[in-house]
């Protein structure tokens, strides 16, 4: 992003978390509680990024694996003649998909909590900042009005 | 010629018309760019236009095979669309830069006239090919600011306007069902207030579920995974869709149609979307939240919850579950990385069981209909063939559990649904018919009790 810039930028998604990562403008005149919004918001996005990447990464791997074991069981190579990858159709994926699920519900049930907290705890502070952003505003016009 | 070797060799064919442009001379240059705007403009206008009417053919294709109040009813027709969308989308962006720089090398006031509309053709474009399909801005690092012109698209888009407009018409049913004389008023602050509710709901359901849209690959282009705009702001907008719709529901209809627009805003945000995440009984409620919308047109135009209303709820009720799961059959690995609890991946065989059951119980539902009066007999007679079609793709889907099945019965429900509310509505027991039976024995009563009075 531009130096001369005063806005957050959005950059493309993750590779490994698909999440899409935020660099965050500092003011030079912060106030106490924009830069508590400013590190919330760091912090929910670091917090997300390590989650998914270790989350997606593991699924890659395990979902690699599994196909390995399939078709070691089938009695067929990870590339076929022509190169190409072998996969397993849809039914075979399914247990899988099933498995990962069941094993990872509680590390999901624990995401889940944080991610809503961070969420409240951003939009709240968001909000904040906002009405006194706003009030200063109303407060800048009156004395002008006045002058 | 150099200017032709700048352009890299996709864009040779711009490069080319540089060359003839930079050859010919000043006094023949307005012609040329003339010429040339001409031509990239009819490109860019049927490229445009093209793009335009496969979108347009993809949101005809979604409205009129409605889908209803669950999220995830999204079609999976419009990625598929769109992914075909995406090379010559790709084609018509590359075309258009280098024809730009070209506007910018002349000096006349007419060719900057042409370069700004050239410009704005280009903008229009942006706006008119799906945000789904800007892959090569999609790499791009953006500036998180909040464009104005941007934000009724992006409003659209945070409300999942079409699927409201689908949950507006279910309710337009359910009022048009109702045994009373059609009150123009009533009818469309129904619409109005369920509509507002619909775009409430949906907002904050994208609101809550941010790192997990990112995910998908189904809803990664929503409007706060972009950071199009910001979580405030979709509460604000949701909040203040969220209150005037209830309001208007209160106050202009009925409280109890407030009540239920409210209460369904509740079950869908508090109750499905974290359940979504939880156990699988979110799919139960999330056909309660498809049915709540035509019942709340019936209680919009009689005031009351009839066996009626609950009919019709009953119905949609019944159709979520083929639809969705149908759906989800084919989601199962984004289901399953992105940690939701659905049948079709912890249950795959109740998953099909409950799709088939009930397929079989919108034909009973048909038969009660006329039964409680709203009907005539000719309605099972009619949708007959239509249900048992559909159960027969249910009973498909339970025996084979493939994806080609699973589609199958996927857009069938997508049509189904229109027709049988379309044909309920043909066959609808006309008011009169039902005065005419009231009036006889009411009128004898009153007959009767003139004759005692005096």
């Amino acid at each position: 992003p531009p130096a001369h810039s005063h806005s957050d930028w959005i950059g493309p998604p993750d590779r490994h978390s698909n999440l899409r990562p935020v660099i965050f403008y500092v003011p030079p005149e912060e106030s106490a509680l924009e830069r508590r919004l400013r590190e919330a918001r760091q912090e929910a996005q670091a917090s997300n990024q390590r989650f998914w990447a270790r989350h997606n990464r593991a699924f890659r791997q395990e979902k690699e694996e599994f196909i390995y074991s399939r078709l070691k069981a089938k009695g067929l190579e990870m590339r076929d003649e022509s190169g190409h990858k072998a996969t397993l159709n849809a039914e075979e994926m399914a247990d899988f998909y099933k498995d990962f699920l069941r094993k990872n519900l509680k590390k999901h049930l624990q995401y889940n909590r944080d991610w809503y907290k961070h969420n409240f705890r951003i939009t709240f502070l968001m909000g904040q900042v906002a009405l006194v952003r706003a009030l200063r505003w109303l407060r800048w016009r009156k004395k002008n009005v006045e002058q | 010629m150099s200017a032709a070797r700048r352009c890299c060799p996709p864009r040779a064919l711009a490069g080319l018309f540089v060359w003839r442009l930079r050859n010919t001379g000043v006094p023949q240059i307005p012609c040329r760019f003339v010429h040339l705007y001409h031509v990239a403009n009819n490109r860019l206008i049927t490229f445009q236009y093209f793009n335009f009417l496969k979108r347009m053919y993809v949101t005809q294709c979604n409205k009129d095979l409605s889908q209803q109040a669950k999220p995830k009813s999204d079609s999976i027709v419009s990625p598929f669309h769109e992914l075909q969308q995406l090379d010559q989308e790709k084609k018509v962006v590359h075309k258009i830069s280098p024809i730009s720089p070209v506007h910018q090398s002349g000096s006349e006031a007419s060719s900057r006239n042409e370069l700004r509309e050239m410009k704005s053709a280009a903008e229009t474009e942006d706006s008119v090919i799906p945000v789904g399909a800007e892959s090569k801005e999609d790499r791009q690092w953006k500036e998180m600011k909040l464009r104005l012109d941007d934000l009724p698209g992006i409003l659209a888009r945070l409300s999942k306007i079409k699927l409201t407009a689908l949950v507006v018409s279910t309710t337009s049913a359910g009022f048009a069902m109702a045994p009373v004389p059609f009150e123009l008023t009533c009818f469309l602050l129904a619409s109005l207030g369920t509509g507002l509710a619909s775009c409430a709901a949906n907002s904050i359901n994208q609101f809550f579920e941010v790192p997990f849209d990112s995910n998908m690959n189904r809803t990664k282009n929503r409007p706060l995974v972009r950071g199009q705009i910001s979580p405030l702001l979709a509460v604000c907008f949701a909040a203040s869709c969220g209150i005037p719709g209830i309001a208007v529901l209160t106050l202009g209809v009925n409280p109890l149609t407030g009540a239920l627009g409210a209460f369904n805003i509740f079950l869908y945000t508090c109750c499905y979307t974290p359940l979504k995440r939880m156990s699988i009984a979110n799919t139960w409620v999330g056909a309660v939240v498809g049915a709540i919308p035509p019942m709340m047109g019936w209680t919009a135009a009689t005031g009351s919850l009839d066996a009626g209303a609950l009919l019709l709820g009953g119905i949609l009720y019944s159709w979520q579950f083929p639809h969705f799961n149908a759906l989800s059959w084919g989601l199962r690995e984004d289901y399953s990385r992105g940690g939701y609890c659905m049948m079709s991946v912890t249950h795959p065989g109740l998953c099909r069981r409950v799709a088939l059951r009930h397929c079989l119980a919108l034909i009973g539902l048909s038969v009660v209909a006329p039964v409680l009066d709203i009907t005539t007999w000719t309605f099972p007679i009619i949708s007959l063939p239509i249900n048992l079609y559909i159960s027969y793709l249910g009973f498909r889907f339970y025996r084979d559990a493939d994806r080609s099945s699973s589609r199958k019965l996927f857009f069938c429900s997508l049509w189904h649904l229109p027709m049988l509310l379309l044909v309920m509505f043909t066959c609808k027991k006309a008011a009169l018919e039902k005065e005419d039976k009231g009036d006889l024995p009411g009128g004898s009563h009153e007959t009767a009790m003139e004759i005692r009075l005096p």
